[in-house]
């Protein structure tokens, strides 16, 4: 006897745990299994490209922290190089490792979430993520210490960093490598040949190399297909060319594979971060800029309004999510004519349609959580 | 290093294999006509002296006169980037072609560019609107969005000790 069927609709979201924020997927069942998926997004669209055109070069910096909430500084960063392109503006070196090492260390805290809330799409309620935030806690404080904010940090500056990391930083920065090592090696324990998360995430949302380039997608979903491609290594930048590290690259191209990428980078950050911390110079944290304004009791280090010259530039760095890139167009005037962000979350969505059709809902859960999306910088 | 291919010696090349295809060669980029926009990108990616398989932004800019869609593309086999452009005249009703038949990653930013600015991908499979809901109106990236002087709210008059601190440059006349 054969059963009738029909095509059958589940929303997934947009309040759903799995879906990493406000973020819907419409998909479309035979059965158990998912014939069609269409993405619903914006619902986080706070139309950033827009607002961006009406205020100073300075005065976005603060909503490059608003996009990918979870990684701020590396944000800061594209942004601030996009605009220092613009101007052909020289970092001092101090800045440079300041900024090598705040990305570092803000990739770590946003790839122990993304490991943590895998291991939660996996079945592991909670337990992985709470373990995961007791590190990233320690690199808040960090954070808090060098800038006075734990999430939305502001710390970079067009031409350098707001300011030099207090006496008490440095001790406490070493403590915290000094610890990581255990705590990485407790995680790969727990994790890496785990029964569960292997059985979950083994061989689905499969990507082939050639199919993950023609995606456009980046980060440790392209290195997971097995491209060797890094913007830190490819096209370095603040202090990268300096130092040692090699890029994590997986086989198989599936979603265990990039959740072993994430893990692998947690070491090679660790390993960037003792160079960097070692042989980060002396010197100032800023250049001294140009300046057409003067706050009376001051000493000018900046202009309060950049004016570019007309033209445009595109930078981009690696951040955790994969390729973070800043197009700016300027008129000569004091604020960007259009200021666009290529968000690394937004464009590794594209395959998502293809991995998801064939595959059961708890795969699609899986899948998605394997993009390790940040909703705040997909819709922007 | 990447090496910034820029858009004089990337026109020179198009232009050596397409005569007559290249509307302009700036430095920091080359302008395609629209006709042979397609075929050129295909050649672009696939030709073994540029290789540009990797799209790494697509993207629009409403520069008053005419729309424009930049495209920002990369080689992993050689270290290169390149921006290549578009334009459309047409401000009403701004058609440029699709992008997705050369690289796949094109689709989610075609559409983005279609709902913020409203330029048209023809050949797009799937050109709907993105973060703004069907029947949203107006595109909110384009400079007469709002019907302002300018294309712009008054919002940089608190800096009044800046010499030419007025709203300048926006040549919207």
């Amino acid at each position: 006897m054969t059963l009738k069927s029909e095509p059958f609709v589940v929303n997934v979201g947009p309040q759903h745990p799995s879906t990493h924020g406000v973020f819907r997927l419409r998909l479309t069942l035979d059965g158990e299994k998912i014939i069609d998926a269409d993405m619903v997004m914006g619902y986080l669209h706070r139309s950033m490209e827009k607002l961006a055109e009406e205020r100073t070069y300075t005065q976005n910096i603060p909503f490059t922290d608003r996009t990918d909430y979870l990684a701020a500084m590396t944000g800061n960063l594209a942004y601030v190089m996009a605009v220092e392109k613009l101007m052909n503006i020289e970092v001092p070196e101090r800045a440079q490792f300041l900024r090598t090492i705040m990305a570092e260390l803000q990739r770590i805290a946003s790839h122990s979430m993304a490991i943590g809330i895998f291991a939660n799409d996996c079945g592991a309620w909670q337990t992985p993520v709470m373990h995961m935030f007791r590190d990233r806690e320690k690199i808040l404080d960090l954070f808090e210490m060098a800038c006075g904010a734990r999430l939305t940090l502001n710390y970079m500056r067009i031409g350098g960093v707001s300011r030099d990391i207090p006496d008490e930083w440095m001790p406490q920065a070493h403590k915290l490598l000094k610890d990581l090592p255990n705590r990485f090696a407790e995680y790969e324990d727990l994790l890496l040949s785990n029964e569960i998360i292997i059985a979950r995430s083994r061989g689905i949302g499969v990507l082939t190399p050639e199919q993950a380039i023609a995606y456009s997608v980046s980060g440790p979903m392209l290195r997971g297909s097995g491209v060797a491609w890094d913007i830190r290594k490819a096209d370095p930048y603040a202090a990268y060319d300096k130092l040692d590290f090699d890029i994590a690259v997986g086989t198989n191209g599936d979603a265990y594979d990039r959740f072993v990428i994430r893990l692998a980078e947690l070491r090679q950050s660790l390993r960037i971060l003792e160079q960097a911390l070692d042989m980060m110079p002396t010197g100032p944290v800023h250049e001294r800029l140009g300046t057409s304004t003067v706050q009376p009791g001051t000493q000018p280090i900046a202009p309060l309004v950049f004016r570019p010259p007309v033209g445009e530039a595109y930078a981009r760095i690696e951040s955790p999510r994969g390729e973070l890139g800043y197009y700016i167009v300027s008129d000569g005037g004091p604020s960007p004519f259009r200021f666009h962000i290529r968000s690394p979350s937004f464009i590794n969505l594209t395959p998502l349609k293809q991995m998801a059709i064939g595959s059961t809902i708890a795969d699609a859960i899986v899948i998605l959580g394997s993009v390790d999306i940040v909703v705040g910088e997909v819709d922007r | 290093m990447t090496t910034y291919v820029t858009g004089i010696q990337i026109a020179d090349s198009i232009d050596g294999k397409f005569p007559d295809a290249v509307e302009d060669g700036q430095p920091e980029f080359a302008v395609v006509k629209s006709d042979r926009l397609v075929e050129v990108l295909t050649w672009l990616r696939d030709d073994p002296d540029h290789e540009y398989k990797f799209l790494s932004s697509l993207t629009g800019v409403d520069r008053i006169q005419w729309f424009e869609v930049a495209y920002h593309l990369e080689s992993f086999k050689h270290n290169r980037a390149t921006t290549i452009k578009v334009r459309s005249d047409d401000r009403e009703n701004p058609s440029v072609p699709s992008a997705v038949p050369v690289w796949l990653g094109a689709q989610l930013q075609e559409r983005e560019a279609y709902d913020l600015l409203g330029i048209r991908f023809e050949g797009n499979p799937d050109l709907r609107r993105i973060f703004l809901w069907e029947g949203f109106a107006g595109f909110p990236l384009r400079k007469d969005y709002l019907n302002l002087p300018g294309g712009k709210m008054p919002g940089l008059e608190r800096f009044p000790g800046e010499p030419g601190a007025e709203l300048s440059g926006r040549g919207t006349e």
